[in-house]
């Protein structure tokens, strides 16, 4: 019917054509912008000459040959730096409280006469498993984020995309990618989302499949906990703090540097193209509000850590101290997971639990650091940590050395994205394949690398 | 014509004012460039490079916008010296 | 019968601190998602004022309506097709020149149109002075001064809309006058879009579109063709589900 009626919208965009020309947009727009110009002349007058232009002025500092990068690298240093000195303090007031509150449940359990299973299940599984991940996670993630917030709101990643935009066009990525990657501190499963920005879905692509290898909010703790416990232990004090600092942004800039070649190699393999066109807008620095920034900063990591702490790591406590307590024969099969583990992973300078621990830690990164300690310790449960000198006791007693931590430490920065990025990741492409790969190329990635320490050590004789 | 005399915006150094005359682009990249204020008789300052050597900011209608290299490099106009 | 809610679309450039104004309206009013069929965040949120209800659509921040984006696309369909109650278009005072751009061009889709010069204090902070009255008078539409991130101006911004939304504001937009050549061609069009599209949609703007070549908008004429042909069919907008 349509076909012998003449479609009046046909006709119209027939007629509209007949009189187009090919720079109708640029006359169309030109005459806009003279408007606006016009418009601005007549109502706007700019009365302090030397405030016109004070963001450039602060961009030639912060986007300098020479102080650019320092200064970017010194903003992250910082950022770290104060995170872990201010982190501490909290952290194990936190870790009292709860170990004083646990004193009176297990009293209460005792009263009701419980049997001890429905003790270790609620108390010694769930119950602290979720403090644990609340009294690490918390307080560094209370003071990482508004930091972080209040550098966004001045305006600063911009210039941060700025600075570094031609090492991504070199590796054939999106500048905007750097963008998403700062998003990823905070949780790569929300950064995977904010990769729409990125219109190119070749570079987006890059951008979801490299953007794990940005530590996140359940990593950094890993982070910041195994490096101030092995890697500054020579040093006291402030310096302690600056040596654990150290380590931490040498692992972010490392992350930095696999996410520059995953995607050059990337870019010339599978996800064959050339970077394309993109303009990038460096809006004027504005002073944030600091309070109200770190108010609702505050606010929403706390309940986000506290929403992860009891949809993730509850059930996983529940499931560890299951595991744990099963026996077959004179095993338990936690510990027999681990065994079978423990070949392959030695390989890796790594041992059976910690390689089982990022396992069980598929569904969040946060519990991977409390899975180990509960596999460590023969009781089957997670125990109650009075200091971070007990904690360290416990990881020498199971043989470990400054290497293991540092392979610990690359394989949390490189391994798979967690159950939620993934989810996230196949939501974002539709696409199974995909999906995998973001699990398997940072996977062989953190394996490659593990054994390739492991045995440059052992080579070289370092230890 | 006298496009021959035309300079490239990416041959600007910082510091100098540039009055563009045409957009040899096509496609998307050419709309959102007008977007932003680079229009056929809109006068802009280059202001500097990236550390890197590219991309380059430019001001444009008040505002801060950088382009890389590809993109102004089609952008054709005058050099009208410097600030 | 059913209170009446109003519908409010808040468009803007990007870092014009758009979805400032839109938390500080809403509070925890509000909920995101995706508009449907594509990967372009939806926020709506609501607010009451004077016992009455609004709701309020968060567009994509854009630096225009040309549909160069989805994100253009998604804005301008809701601006045309959805028809808001009022549409705010949040700008930054401190680069009023660039943000112009998209205001005008919302002043060629719709009369119901009232401007937030945002970030006022920064413009004090730099020394730039805007005559508002002036600026209200070219433009033809209501500007309202504002600091969304002090709360400052909102409650006149509220009052504006109350009053926008009862019909006791008479707006005359701008109408950008372009080259002859484009002029004349408007004038050549006009009639049969008119006869085409019908009065419910501004017409001046569709033969612009149609003498850019805008095929997107091409496509939404064809799969939607009812919504211009039938006179006040309402047009439940690609996010019919949230409403």
């Amino acid at each position: 019917m349509r076909a012998t009626v003449p479609n009046p919208f046909d006709e119209l965009m027939e007629h509209a054509k007949r009189l187009t020309d090919g720079d109708t947009r640029e006359q169309i727009v030109a005459s806009i912008f003279q408007t606006s110009r016009q418009i601005c002349q007549e109502t706007v007058t700019y009365t302090k000459q030397e405030k016109r232009y004070e963001t450039e002025k602060l961009d030639r500092i912060f986007t300098s040959k020479i102080w650019g990068f320092p200064i970017m690298l010194a903003m992250l240093a910082v950022v770290i730096y104060i995170t872990i000195a201010g982190a501490n303090v909290p952290s194990s007031l936190l870790a009292e409280f709860f170990g004083w509150l646990e004193g009176y449940i297990t009293l209460l359990f005792q009263q009701l006469h419980a049997p001890s299973w429905l003790h270790g299940i609620l108390v010694l599984g769930l119950y602290r498993g979720t403090t644990w991940v609340v009294s690490v996670m918390l307080p560094p993630m209370a003071i990482f984020f508004p930091i972080f917030a209040l550098l966004e709101n001045y305006g600063y990643l911009p210039r941060v995309a700025f600075n570094m935009d031609r090492l991504f066009k070199k590796s054939g990525a999106h500048g905007k990618q750097s963008l998403t990657m700062a998003m990823g501190f905070g949780c790569n499963a929300a950064a995977i989302m904010s990769t729409r920005i990125i219109e190119s879905p070749r570079e987006r692509m890059l951008a979801i499949l490299t953007n794990n290898f940005v530590p996140c909010n359940g990593r950094w703790p890993t982070l910041i906990l195994l490096a101030s416990l092995f890697m500054a232990a020579g040093y006291t004090g402030g310096w302690k703090t600056f040596a654990t600092a150290s380590v931490v942004v040498a692992m972010v800039v490392f992350g930095i540097i696999v996410t520059l070649t995953v995607s050059w190699i990337l870019s010339k393999t599978a996800l064959r193209g050339v970077p394309t066109h993109y303009t990038l807008e460096l809006p004027p620095y504005r002073r944030p509000k600091i309070w109200d920034t770190i108010v609702r900063s505050t606010l929403d990591k706390s309940v986000y850590v506290l929403k992860r702490a009891v949809t993730v790591a509850a059930p996983a406590g529940v499931l560890t101290w299951v595991l744990a307590n099963i026996h077959v024969g004179d095993t338990t099969v936690l510990a027999y997971s681990a065994q079978l583990l423990d070949p392959f992973a030695r390989q890796l300078g790594l041992d059976g639990y910690i390689l089982l621990a990022f396992i069980l830690g598929l569904p969040a990164n946060e519990i991977v650091v409390p899975i180990l300690l509960m596999g460590y310790l023969s009781t089957g449960a997670l125990i109650e940590v009075d200091g971070l000198h007990s904690l360290k006791q416990i990881f020498l007693d199971h043989g470990w050395t400054w290497l293991t931590a540092l392979n610990m430490m690359l394989f949390s920065l490189l391994h798979y994205p967690c159950g939620t990025t993934l989810v996230n990741i196949y939501k974002e492409t539709k696409s199974k394949k995909w999906t995998f790969l973001s699990f398997a190329i940072p996977t062989a990635i953190a394996i490659v690398v593990t054994f390739t320490t492991a045995h440059l050590v052992q080579w070289f004789g370092l230890l | 014509m006298t496009e021959a005399k035309l300079a490239r915006l990416s041959d600007a150094n910082p510091g100098e004012r540039f009055r563009i005359t045409t957009l040899k682009i096509e496609g998307t990249m050419k709309r959102r460039l007008l977007d932003l204020g680079f229009v056929p008789g809109s006068e802009i300052t280059v202001l500097q490079k990236s550390p890197l050597g590219d991309p380059t900011a430019y001001r444009v209608s008040h505002t801060t916008i950088a382009l890389r290299k590809e993109e102004s490099d089609h952008i054709y106009g005058e050099r009208i010296g410097n600030e | 019968m059913n209170k009446r809610e109003y519908t409010i679309a808040l468009a803007g450039n990007p870092n014009t601190g758009k979805s400032t104004l839109f938390n500080v309206l809403t509070g925890l009013r509000q909920h995101t998602g995706n508009w449907p069929g594509k990967t372009v965040i939806h926020a709506e949120g609501f607010f009451t004022y004077k016992n009455e209800e609004y709701r309020i659509i968060d567009l994509p921040g854009t630096y225009s309506l040309y549909s160069n984006s989805a994100d253009e696309e998604v804005a301008r369909d809701f601006i045309i097709f959805s028809k808001p109650d009022v549409t705010l278009v949040v700008l930054d005072a401190t680069a009023l020149e660039r943000n112009l751009n998209l205001a005008l061009q919302v002043l060629e889709m719709t009369d119901r149109v009232i401007i937030c010069l945002n970030l006022m204090d920064e413009a004090k902070k730099k020394g730039i002075v805007i005559d508002i009255a002036n600026l209200s008078k070219k433009l033809g539409v209501p500007v309202v001064p504002l600091a969304a991130r002090n709360k400052e101006g909102i409650e006149e911004l509220l009052e504006t809309v109350a009053r926008m939304v009862h019909g006791e504001i008479n707006t005359t937009p701008l109408v950008v006058a372009y080259s002859r050549a484009i002029e004349e061609k408007i004038a050549k069009l006009l009639p049969l879009v008119k006869e085409v599209v019908g009065e419910e949609y501004p017409a001046r703007w569709v033969a612009l579109r149609l003498l850019d070549g805008d095929t997107s908008l091409l496509h939404a004429l064809q799969h939607h063709p009812h919504h211009f042909l039938k006179e006040g069919a309402t047009y439940a907008c690609h996010c019919a589900k949230s409403v």
